[in-house]
């Protein structure tokens, strides 16, 4: 790479801009593995005020883990079971006459946990034979966390389901995956109940709106609230503060590492 | 609309319009009405009792449908103590980040921080390399945590009901164990103490004799609160049979911690998924088979004695060493000392790196400023707290702060059940469930 290409902050297509070919001695990287979710650049958070530091030049990807071969392995200290789970889950979807792979967008295993990234139209027969497979049985759902990425083209917001088997003593993954133009995912209130208030509470914050939940309303926020707050997109509000005669800026206006 | 059936259509003059046929409905017949309505015996009627209310543990609102004395439908109001804790942690680093949790559930704020630094020490892959030190002082901070916690749930519960003294004896207990913070962590609440790689500081001189202190009053103490209700007859009249709640309840609603194993289950995290080096600890997990209030009462009472017996064994446990992990570009350079105004900087290190050592200022510097990277990815990080499964989703997007952290909080979860548990019974029973679900709305709403 150029220059020329830092300088304009721009990489050509299919080039990793924060790998350096040319270099001897870098520590390893993680390469092309994994899903790029947005692309850093400079040091600071906030880019007012002139940068003499010269990290407003540095560029960095932001890679999440990707997709995960066989054998997919087991949580550290434990009897490996993800490659249980994931061979019975498949087999239990082609018993319903569903390709598990057009089910299953991926498998992820990144530090001793495994993720089923699923497909949202099928979330819901998902769920219910991880629940209801009496090798899966998973009956404990902890609730969603949903996850806003605004970098992440057309799946900016994701929907994290960790679900808990107390007969097996297992913990798996689900994350959907909605695009913010069409923020819609079907709810899993008639699967878990309890998914009922984590539901309203991901709507309230994030604006996913789960089809088929029986009330989906505000749950924290006050019901003519407008906007959803812990939307990337969503300042954090505050007001400067004087100190010592020097105005102080709110948080997310504030210079800082990032 | 159908005209022939309508109620004093007769009555109504009507006319048509080119829209159709319109009744125009005026005096007279409006009395009819009142008069039937309040001659029913029909006594719906739709109460709302909170969000300050002394009964609802906190700003917590209920509305009841309430049928004389029977509670038909009842729903909850939850969002008052909403402070977005989770967005501001997005704008601090990851270290900052403990001084946030352990505000969420203040009640056990060592729980939210050990489940929040588990979660950011496995994004970091270090969860192996903190020191055996400071799992022991995690342990033994959160067992005294639980006991404080279950103490105010009996406190405030009993409270509720009326029995005045129980509340008494409870916050007097749990003064105690405040006493044991303070003398550790420099702090009675929110107190920040446990820190990704290990804890902010050791134990002072002192602590581990009030430790073995405080067991002893306990030991003394806990018996009191057998004597005073466990065989009393009125607490057990209010009690017995109230808040019902089966296994498939608990489970479709996701009820944890006392709530489920008072259905017989014996789940507690501490045993299924060890953390901490809880395999290493001799206890039993608590259980009842009533699926009631004071089921769950019986369990908090007992899962006092058992932390009791954990903290003793910490204490045989301790063994001389650091509480922080070694890689320096985690772990706070400074060691941190207990000055008269609170916990700050030793002056031995003061010394150094105002002194002698430039590099040490400049690294301590940029760790404080800027803190410490955390590799892309996801984790899931859940501990036993006193209310049920702590759980933190952690994402890191590479960056000095986190890129999203949820709380899994246990009292959100088993408020859900408030409904299934309250509908159907008398008024005053719903006071009685509420306690024994034990929600606390800084947790709740975080």
């Amino acid at each position: 790479m150029s220059d020329k290409n830092h300088a304009n902050g721009a990489a050509p297509d299919g080039v990793n801009p924060d790998q350096d070919l040319n270099a001897q001695n870098l520590p390893g990287q993680r390469g092309d593995h994994g899903e790029v979710i947005g692309v850093r650049r400079g040091m600071f958070g906030a880019d007012s005020g002139g940068d003499t530091s010269g990290y407003g030049r540095l560029v960095r990807t932001v890679r999440l883990p990707g997709a995960s071969s066989r054998p997919y392995g087991g949580p550290p200290g434990r009897e490996p079971y993800f490659d249980e789970v994931a061979d019975e889950l498949e087999g239990a979807l082609e018993e319903q006459d569903l390709l598990p792979e057009n089910a299953i967008e991926k498998t992820v295993v990144d530090r001793g946990d495994l993720t089923f990234h699923i497909a949202r139209e099928h979330l819901v027969r998902v769920a219910r034979t991880l629940r209801d497979d009496p090798a899966l049985r998973f009956e404990l759902c902890t609730g969603v966390s949903a996850v806003h990425f605004p970098g992440d083209k057309g799946r900016e917001l994701h929907a994290v389901y960790h679900l808990r088997s107390i007969t097996h003593n297992r913990l798996v993954r689900l994350e959907v995956t909605a695009p913010d133009s069409d923020p819609h995912i079907p709810s899993l209130v008639e699967v878990y109940p309890t998914n009922d208030w984590h539901e309203r509470e991901a709507y309230d914050f994030f604006g996913l709106i789960f089809d088929g939940h029986p009330a989906l309303t505000r749950i924290m926020m006050p019901d003519d609230w407008q906007g959803f707050p812990q939307r990337k997109d969503y300042p954090l509000g505050g007001i400067p503060v004087e100190y010592k005669g020097a105005q102080i800026p709110a948080p997310d206006q504030r210079r800082s590492y990032h | 609309m159908s005209t022939s059936q309508a109620p004093h259509a007769s009555q109504a003059e009507e006319r048509e319009t080119t829209e159709g046929k319109v009744y125009t409905v005026t005096g007279g017949d409006w009395d009819e009405v009142a008069q039937a309505a309040a001659q029913a015996d029909d006594e719906r009627i739709i109460v709302n009792m909170g969000p300050q209310h002394p009964s609802t543990h906190g700003v917590l609102r209920l509305i009841l449908e309430i049928d004389g004395e029977t509670v038909t439908e009842a729903r909850c109001g939850i969002g008052y103590l909403h402070t977005g804790i989770e967005k501001n942690l997005e704008y601090r680093t990851w270290t900052q980040g403990t001084t946030f949790v352990t505000r969420m559930d203040y009640l056990t704020p060592f729980f939210n921080e050990t489940a929040y630094c588990m979660a950011v020490e496995k994004l970091l892959g270090i969860q192996d390399d903190v020191p055996d030190r400071a799992n022991v002082i995690r342990v033994l901070m959160m067992e005294l945590n639980r006991i404080s916690s279950h103490l105010v749930a009996l406190a405030t519960g009993g409270m509720e009901l009326g029995a005045t003294t129980i509340m008494i004896y409870g916050f007097r207990d749990r003064e105690l164990v405040l006493d044991l913070y303070e003398l550790i962590t420099g702090l009675r609440m929110n107190h920040a103490y446990i820190r990704p790689g290990g804890l902010a500081q050791d134990l002072p001189p002192g602590a581990v004799d009030a430790v073995r202190a405080f067991v002893k009053t306990m030991r003394k103490n806990l018996p009191e609160y057998d004597a005073l209700a466990t065989g009393n007859p009125i607490f057990k009249a209010r009690l017995k049979d109230v808040g019902h709640l089966d296994l498939a309840g608990c489970m479709a609603l996701g009820a944890t911690g006392p709530v489920l194993r008072s259905a017989g289950l014996p789940h507690d995290l501490r045993k299924s998924d060890p953390y901490c080096g809880y395999e290493n600890y001799d206890f039993e997990v608590a259980t009842a088979d009533s699926c009631d209030s004071y089921g769950r009462f019986l369990i908090r009472l007992e899962e006092m004695r058992q932390s009791l017996r954990i903290v003793e064994q910490c204490l045989d446990r301790l063994e001389p060493g650091p509480v922080m992990v070694g890689d320096k570009k985690i772990a706070w350079p400074a060691q941190l000392a207990l000055g008269p105004d609170g916990l700050g900087n030793s002056l031995d290190h003061i010394k150094k790196i105002m002194g002698t050592s430039m590099e040490a200022l400049i690294h301590h510097f940029k760790l404080v400023t800027e803190g410490f990277r955390v590799p892309p990815g996801q984790t899931y990080a859940a501990v036993e707290s006193p209310k049920g499964e702590l759980g933190v989703h952690a994402v890191s997007d590479g960056g000095t702060r986190p890129y999203r952290v949820h709380f899994r909080d246990p009292s959100f979860t088993n408020l859900q059940a408030m409904a299934a548990m309250c509908e159907g019974g008398q008024v005053a029973d719903v006071i009685v469930a509420v306690a024994s679900l034990d929600p606390v709305m800084g947790g709740v709403d975080r």
